[in-house]
């Protein structure tokens, strides 16, 4: 994915060279102007509101959280009764703990939100999954306001929902004004990938990221978690790649309990934790704690002393493989493992005598590409083997490489005519396919940049109907190798924000004055609650960030 | 654009390159590592191992600073636990008062402090000398400086020389520095106007110009889209101008404990109230200030820039920068005078009156010039020297020699040919155009803020002396609390560097890689969020969000 990423930040850099005279110049872009939005701050905008200008007042003394009588679930499913807590936080942040004690409250006042469970499985020990049902059902209301899902993940977006309607009147009150809403997600898959190897991120930043992601109402954390520069992933089965292979083999590495406490807090929150184990390309590191996986380049007749690929003609790669894999398996509960299979550079193959023996042997001529799609076949059959599907990047759909059906091909390269070209090829192949291309948010520019993000649709290309009910949604990127714990959150939010509300509301919200002023309260909204999500433009908000 | 875009890839793969080396020595001791360079430095291998409980500052025996000088002790308290980064974290004594006065050992290591001039209670101005010597050897430092603010720089230089290996120890290699800056002015542009930076946002980038031997903190307080300094005499300009009149402002104790804390660490305050233009928030507060556009016959019932046709304009001005000017101890303003656009003044008929009766026929730069000359004379008459952007400069040439002293140059393009014109006509030029830093892309670009040289025009020696140095930008459209110190470190000390050290010694991007990577992790330890340059890590990562 490197030299496309490049290239790009580099295009960037001469748009910024050529604005750099329009410097002062306080014109809001496009001609947005700004108007709130009868939508209030909703964000992502749910599929279908309803609401009335009656309002009714919220207080913190009495107001609770509650299982709606008629409801599935009950007091023993903490998923809930944790989120009842935390969005009670949010809705009034001064307030420690939930009032026991019912106080009177004023007629015109919501007292309570019931939230009703109406799935005889509520899926409240299990893990969120792409064919998760994450609609509710939102009726605010005086004095009770009821949250109808049928699983827990419905409930846990529309709870997102409710406190989002819930705003500051005069004299600082809460208010909510009487609401109906029924919402789902456009698309299943929507995710945010955070590349842990290129720099590390400690784990109180992961945390804080997959909050905000349920803050948008995203449900994958595509963990990029092994790369070129750092292996932190601590193996059991293999201690030796973080050991050699992080930069650090304590203080950079995440152990089996960070990974188990990263996956139960995205569960709580219905975010799938999806793990990419790039291979056979951009695995520079592993080769240090892996003695004979990686290819050694020759300079000549003799070693270079570097490395390549990882060595695809030898068995021991292949053990190594299946053994590792099984770990990462049973390690990650999700269904899909991601494979990567992204920028395999040949030169080293090349340059490796034994492979082009094995070449010669296996009648591949000098079609590289041909020794690529043997390597990825057997690493798809030992990852089928442990029961799981997988993703992978788009450059093994191209390379023809034979793939289950059910394989979801990861679109990442090009420009808006290539990818959109591209998820028609693949679509037209009958897989499933995900875009990234237009939602690298590690490049950055100046201005509002979050325009083109939102603008960016993924079923915007020729085919079917039946071709686009294979889009299954898309993720944000945002790659390390400029990002650490330092900016990442705010180069974050509220950019990704654009994707989340891309890919859960309808395809027709796309209006830009009315999502600046819902996405700028969006983001203050962000910042309250702790995350530091960078302005939109020029502005405030009534509570700034603090965590200087 | 091809050219661009070759060029830039280019130094990527230096920086790659450089990126495997700085891995290579990456547990070796981090000799030279002073940011920005000293204009003199020789270190040997030679190192002395330190100890927090083994270390003393002291003041030499000849210095006119003693015990008491509130800049010197309060440096020294400082800097103990920004060289012994561990010490307190580890649980050492919290109070470092105690210690300082037990009775020396053996082995004991001693910072000796020698002042020549003991302006401890003073305010750094724009001749102070900032220049120091400084000699580590066994069990002793020794820094001597004319001033209290060369102390300053000593001390951080001396900071940064101290080092941990492996285990924890600390270490500091014998060196010899001789170090003076390159620019007089080395300043840090912050907006307070189009976002709200909160008072510990401030402070702490104060704290990081420090490190940074930046010296000049530019306070464009007030512009368009707010007004957040509360004025005492004009209450009503933040009460109606400010984003909120209760927690969007800086008050009177807000402002006096920036310029303290800016003091201490030996950087001035320089604020900016621009006029006429950049004034809506202003208008807020001050009806009749602003002029009023006009559609037709009628008001439109928008306003322009200031209003310079009437003479309560100048009277409200008057007041304004009287008490201006004894809030901020600094000799200079900022009287701004950027990006007026004349489009309302020419549709007022009380200013088009104004114009005939000043016979300006229908040249409104000659009206700009009327308001700026008469700003700039009432400045004076407040004993401090101007500083204007380069507009009022290009717009009013019969204005320059008589009333302009210093002028900022901030537009793109041939700016070295500006920064020429400017000095050509004998005045001091302040360059900011290369050091926009609010622009963030590409993300791996700190280098197009070191590849800077401010003095290469053609000129004389008389004007090149006549660039007393430059600024880095961080305008706030789209920069707040949230995202600052990311985009400002270390890309600002890219600038730093280059406005502090000798150019022949820093014109290598490639040598330069290596130590501000190293830097920047030195920044982190100490608290301030400094972006990575590229793939990496540094032992203390950042811990916040």
């Amino acid at each position: 994915m490197y030299t496309a990423r490049l290239f790009a930040a580099l295009l960037l850099a001469v748009v910024c060279l050529a604005t750099q005279e329009e410097y002062d110049n306080d014109i809001l872009e496009e001609g947005i102007t700004l108007t709130d939005s009868q939508y209030g701050s909703l964000w992502p905008l749910p599929q279908k509101v309803q609401m009335s200008t009656v309002v009714f007042k919220l207080s913190g003394a009495s107001f609770q959280i509650v299982d709606a009588k008629e409801s599935s679930s009950g007091a023993s499913c903490s998923l809930l009764q944790n989120a009842y807590r935390r969005y009670f936080e949010y809705i009034f942040p001064s307030a420690r703990k939930q009032g026991h004690v019912k106080k009177k409250t004023p007629a015109s006042a919501v007292s309570e939100l019931q939230v009703w469970i109406t799935s005889a499985d509520t899926e409240c020990d299990g893990f969120p999954n792409v064919t998760s049902d994450e609609s509710y059902q939102l009726s605010v209301d005086s004095p009770v306001s009821v949250l109808k899902a049928s699983t827990v993940w419905g409930a846990l977006r529309g709870l997102e929902t409710f406190s989002q309607l819930v705003y500051e009147g005069e004299y600082g009150a809460k208010s909510i004004n009487r609401t109906e809403i029924s919402d789902f997600p456009r698309f299943a898959h929507r995710g945010v990938l955070l590349d842990t190897s290129r720099h590390f991120l400690p784990i109180k930043v992961i945390l804080a990221n997959l909050e905000a992601m349920a803050w948008n109402k995203f449900n994958v954390f595509h963990w990029h978690i092994v790369d070129d520069p750092s292996f932190p992933y601590l193996s059991r089965t293999f201690p030796q790649l973080s050991q050699q292979g992080a930069f650090h083999p304590y203080t950079h590495v995440y152990t089996p309990s960070d990974v188990k406490m990263i996956i139960e807090f995205a569960r709580l929150r219905g975010i799938r934790v999806v793990p990419e184990f790039d291979t056979p390309g951009h695995t520079q590191s592993w080769g240090k704690g892996q003695k004979d996986l990686l290819t050694p380049c020759y300079s000549g007749a003799s070693p270079s002393g570097s490395f390549g690929p990882v060595n695809p003609i030898l068995n021991t790669t292949y053990e190594f493989m299946s053994m590792f894999f099984k770990e990462v398996s049973t390690v990650f509960p999700d269904a899909y493992i991601h494979l990567g299979g992204d920028e395999v550079d040949f030169n080293c193959w090349k340059s490796n005598p034994d492979i082009q023996k094995f070449m010669e042997q296996q009648g591949f001529g000098t079609d590289y590409s041909k020794l690529e799609s043997l390597y990825i076949q057997r690493i798809l059959d030992i990852v089928s083997s442990t029961n799981k599907h997988y993703l992978i990047w788009q450059e093994v759909f191209d390379n023809g490489v034979k793939m289950k059906a059910d394989t979801v091909i990861h679109v990442w390269k090009g420009n808006q005519q290539q990818y959109q070209d591209e998820m028609s090829r693949v679509t037209a192949s009958g897989y499933q396919v995900l875009l990234s291309t237009p939602w690298y948010l590690n490049r950055i520019s100046y201005g509002q940049d979050w325009q083109a993000t939102y603008k960016a649709d993924p079923q915007d290309f020729n085919g079917t109907d039946a071709q686009k009910k294979l889009v299954v949604g898309g993720e944000a990127c945002l790659w390390g190798e400029y990002v650490d714990a330092t900016n990442l959150t705010p180069r974050l939010w509220p950019r990704a924000s654009a994707v989340a509300e891309r890919l859960w509301s309808d395809k027709d919200v796309r209006d830009l004055n009315d999502a600046y002023s819902r996405l700028a309260q969006h983001r203050c909204r962000m910042v309250q609650r702790g995350i530091p999500a960078e302005p939109l433009f020029s502005g405030y908000c009534a509570y700034e960030y603090k965590g200087v | 654009m091809e050219v661009k875009t070759s060029s830039n890839s280019v130094r990527f793969d230096k920086q790659r390159c450089s990126f495997i080396v700085l891995i290579m020595f990456f547990s070796l001791p981090a000799v030279n590592a002073v940011w920005p360079m000293p204009q003199l430095i020789s270190s040997s291998t030679d190192r002395y191992p330190l100890s927090p409980r083994q270390f003393i500052f002291q003041y030499a025996s000849g210095s006119s600073a003693k015990s008491g000088c509130s800049v010197i002790d309060s440096a020294f308290k400082r800097y103990f636990p920004l060289i012994f980064v561990d010490y307190l974290k580890a649980g050492g004594p919290r109070q470092h008062d105690n210690w300082f006065r037990l009775p020396l050992n053996e082995g004991v290591f001693t910072v000796l402090v020698d002042v020549r001039k003991a302006d401890c209670e003073g305010y750094p101005d724009p001749d102070s000398s900032e220049s120091y010597k400084l000699s580590v050897s066994s069990g002793q430092a020794s820094l001597r400086a004319k001033t209290v603010w060369g102390a300053l720089r000593g001390l951080e230089s001396f900071s940064q020389l101290v080092y941990q290996d492996d285990f924890g120890q600390y270490f500091v290699n014998k060196t010899e520095i001789d170090d003076f800056p390159r620019f007089k002015f080395r300043g840090l542009l912050l907006d307070t106007s189009r976002h709200y930076l909160p008072l510990p946002a401030i402070l702490k980038t104060l704290d990081a110009m420090s490190y940074n031997k930046f010296n000049v903190f530019h306070w464009h307080i007030v512009d368009d889209p707010s007004f957040p300094y509360q004025s005492s005499t004009f209450p009503g300009l933040s009460s109606k101008g400010a984003f909120h009149p209760s927690t969007h402002v800086y008050s009177q104790t807000d402002v006096s404990r920036v310029i303290s804390h800016a003091r201490l660490r030996g950087i001035r305050v320089l604020p900016e109230f621009d006029s006429p233009g950049h004034t809506q928030s202003w208008g807020k507060g001050q009806p009749g200030l602003l002029t009023s556009c006009y559609k037709g016959s009628v008001p439109s019932g928008t306003f322009g820039p200031v209003n310079p046709a009437m003479s309560s304009s100048y009277q409200f001005i008057s007041r304004l920068f009287k008490e201006v000017a004894s809030v901020f101890p600094d000799p200079y303003i900022h009287l701004g005078g950027d990006e007026v656009d004349f489009t309302c003044w020419k549709s007022n008929p009380e200013v088009r009156g104004f114009m005939q009766k000043m016979g300006f026929g229908t040249d409104y730069t000659k009206l700009e010039s009327y308001y700026m000359e008469n700003i700039i004379n009432l400045t004076k008459t407040l004993n401090k020297t101007s500083i204007v952007w380069q507009d009022v400069f290009d717009n009013h040439e019969k204005l320059c020699c008589s009333s302009l002293s210093v002028v900022e140059v901030w537009k793109g393009g041939c700016y070295l040919c500006e920064v020429r014109r400017v000095t050509k006509s004998g005045l001091r030029v302040i360059l900011a155009s290369p050091w926009y830093l609010d622009q963030p892309g590409p993300t791996h670009d700190w280098a197009r803020y070191y590849t800077i040289w401010p003095l290469a025009f053609k000129g004389s020696e008389q004007q090149k002396s006549l660039v007393i140095g430059g600024e880095v930008c961080m305008w706030g459209e789209y920069v707040d609390a949230t995202n600052l110190s990311p985009r400002l470190w270390p890309r600002a000390s890219a600038a730093a560097e280059r406005l502090w050290s000798d150019e022949k010694t820093t014109s290598s991007v490639t040598d330069a890689f290596p130590r501000l990577t190293d830097f920047r992790c030195r920044l982190l330890r100490r608290g301030i969020q400094a972006e990575p340059l590229f793939v990496g890590h540094c032992r203390h990562e950042y811990e916040g969000i």
